[in-house]
């Protein structure tokens, strides 16, 4: 199979059973399960392929760049991929489960649920593989408003309230994106990330920069225009919730990266990206405070996304002078967070499902209802937290390592920081379902299928540190990576 | 670029996308908000078909049409999702439960 066409597999499979999935509901799981276990296998096989000979490039149809549609995979598109289908996958075989055949009560959610996640996988493959801004407008319009009607299933007022908030934040986000796009082709006649490169200066290049920049915040719930991410991850069912925090918000974040250092590459002005730190450092301390204070379970896991993304823009100022083990820390920790934070939500939806409710404070005893979801829970807080030897330990420890050899002393005490509130509400949150004695009785039971995905992601996010090697010899190909050293 | 009609349909572009912008986040109902969106994306698009007006040459370039037609498309699926969540929430209106349809 050549890279052409497994590049277009990535697309076209997922669209192709989104559409299936919706003229046959009855199939519905099937067909989702078939296809994330294909994607993983194309996107191995991508992975493989950027390792032998990188980057894959390939135009569609054989059409050539102006008129056509480039696609292209680089170490940096390799891990995303391969990151969306390994979390991809488990998120389906939960949702079997959770969500069953189209039929009876639940029907509605459960007929609708496939074809749109399918679309969303679409359309996160299509933005990995795409090479120019516009096509990534398309793919992050499409990734949106496939959320947005994600989060709306459940059908219950407050569901629909927390889609009509994100869908206006996503649109206006995508739209001030666009708006940079359309400065951007006027100021340099083309849209390629790799002929942007050097390319991005002057008044017209800052501010379809600043505005694009702009709305990638917006989309990616960075502080201080985070403020719908809460209500919408915490409302959606939960296999919902792990695909947006897990996968989705990570899509504006892999966009502002390939802008900011790929295209802007040359032009980066080291106040620009101090000030992306700043943001950072602000969602982390108040996404942890706020997660700390939170009654509901739900909530405190999205807020505990909230700060998370802090570190991921706390990687802007640090990767400018890094190299590729900067960017290897900054991966693994991205990757850690996509794992940890599904495994939550997911362990979150099974405590849901046998208590009835998510109060932190009546959920005395449940340890002895759900020891495998807690230990989960439990599990995956570790690599949040950052202990040794999981995942999120050791992307912190290379950031941490950069910030000290940058002499950027500020970011290194934001992380300690950072890192002992998110103890803090792991830690509280732990204590209620171990200490406190149950008062609450009626637990109702939760079959084992329902712990073990989550489980199984946790683990993942806990040994994931150990493929750092693999993540290097990726990025390592990756010429602006490797070049910035 | 040159020529003042150009400009003229560059600023007014700029001029709805910031007044749409201030209307989707103002805490007007839903409609006046989605139509506020539709403002703000008919700016875009209008910067974008006057920067092609404005290519070398004399002769209009093609891409950001194909673009614009691509936006227009985009645009239409947002809208119409916008206002099925936009009915289907004045839809529980007044029903006073947490339940959906």
């Amino acid at each position: 199979m050549s890279g052409d066409l497994v590049m277009a597999l990535l697309v076209l499979l997922p669209l192709a059973g989104a559409i299936t999935a919706f003229s046959f509901p009855r199939w519905g799981p099937r067909i989702g399960c078939g296809v994330a276990l294909l994607t993983l296998a194309l996107a191995v096989r991508a992975a493989l392929d950027v390792l032998r000979q990188s980057p894959l490039t390939g135009s569609l149809g054989g059409w050539a760049v102006p008129l056509g549609i480039r696609l292209r995979v680089d170490g940096l598109s390799a891990i995303l991929l391969l990151l969306l289908a390994i979390v991809g996958l488990f998120i389906s075989i939960y949702s079997l489960q959770a969500l069953g055949p189209a039929r009876g009560t639940r029907g509605r959610a459960a007929r609708y649920y496939w074809p749109l996640w399918l679309f969303l996988l679409a359309a996160l493959n299509g933005m990995f593989l795409s090479a120019d801004l516009f096509n990534l407008y398309v793919t992050l319009e499409l990734s949106g408003l496939s959320a947005v009607a994600l989060v709306a299933l459940a059908g219950t007022k407050t569901a629909l309230d927390s889609a009509l908030r994100y869908l206006f934040v996503s649109l206006s986000g995508s739209l001030l994106y666009l708006m940079g796009v359309a400065l951007l082709y006027g100021a340099c006649g083309t849209l390629d990330f790799e002929l942007l490169a050097g390319q991005v200066t002057g008044p017209p290049g800052w501010t379809a920069m600043a505005l694009m920049t702009a709305g990638l915040m917006m989309k990616g719930a960075l502080f201080p225009l985070h403020f719908w991410l809460p209500p919408a991850h915490s409302s959606a069912p939960a296999p919902v919730s792990a695909a947006l925090s897990a996968l989705v918000v990570k899509g504006s974040l892999y966009i502002l990266l390939r802008l900011w250092f790929e295209s802007a590459g040359g032009g980066l002005t080291q106040g620009t990206l101090q000030l992306l730190g700043a943001c950072g450092a602000a969602a982390i301390l108040w996404g942890s405070l706020q997660a700390l204070v939170q009654e509901r379970l739900k909530l405190l896991v999205a807020y505990s996304t909230v700060a998370q993304l802090g570190y991921l823009y706390l990687f802007f100022p640090l990767a400018a002078g890094g190299g590729v083990r900067v960017w290897t820390g900054g991966l693994i920790f991205l990757s850690a967070h996509a794992f940890a934070k599904a495994a939550m939500f997911l362990s979150a939806g099974n405590i849901i499902k046998a208590a009835g409710h998510d109060r932190i404070n009546d959920l005395g005893g449940i340890t002895r209802v759900l020891p495998v979801s807690v230990f989960t829970i439990g599990l995956a807080g570790i690599s949040l937290v950052g202990l040794p030897p999981s995942a999120g330990f050791v992307g912190k420890w290379l950031l941490l390592g950069a910030g000290l050899q940058q002499g950027q002393w500020w970011w290194v005490a934001t992380i300690i920081v950072g890192s002992m509130l998110s103890a803090a509400y792991m830690v509280r949150l732990l204590s209620h379902a171990f200490i406190r004695d149950g008062t609450a009785t009626a637990w109702k039971a939760v079959s084992p299928g329902f712990e073990w995905s989550a489980l199984a992601m946790a683990v993942a996010a806990f040994l994931l540190g150990f493929t750092a090697k693999l993540f290097e010899s990726l990025l390592q190909g990756v010429v602006w990576i490797g070049g910035a050293q | 670029m040159s020529g003042t009609p150009h400009l003229l349909f560059l600023f007014t572009g700029a001029l709805l996308f910031a007044l749409g912008l201030r209307g989707v986040f103002s805490t007007a109902p839903p409609l006046r908000r989605i139509i506020a969106l539709n403002v703000m994306s008919s700016g875009v698009f209008l910067v974008f078909i006057a920067l092609a007006a404005a290519a070398e040459g004399g002769r209009p370039d093609p891409v950001p049409q194909a673009m614009v037609l691509t936006g227009i498309v985009v645009a239409v699926c947002a809208n119409g999702l916008a206002l099925a969540l936009t009915g289907a929430r004045r839809s529980l209106d007044g029903t006073g439960e947490e339940e959906g349809p």
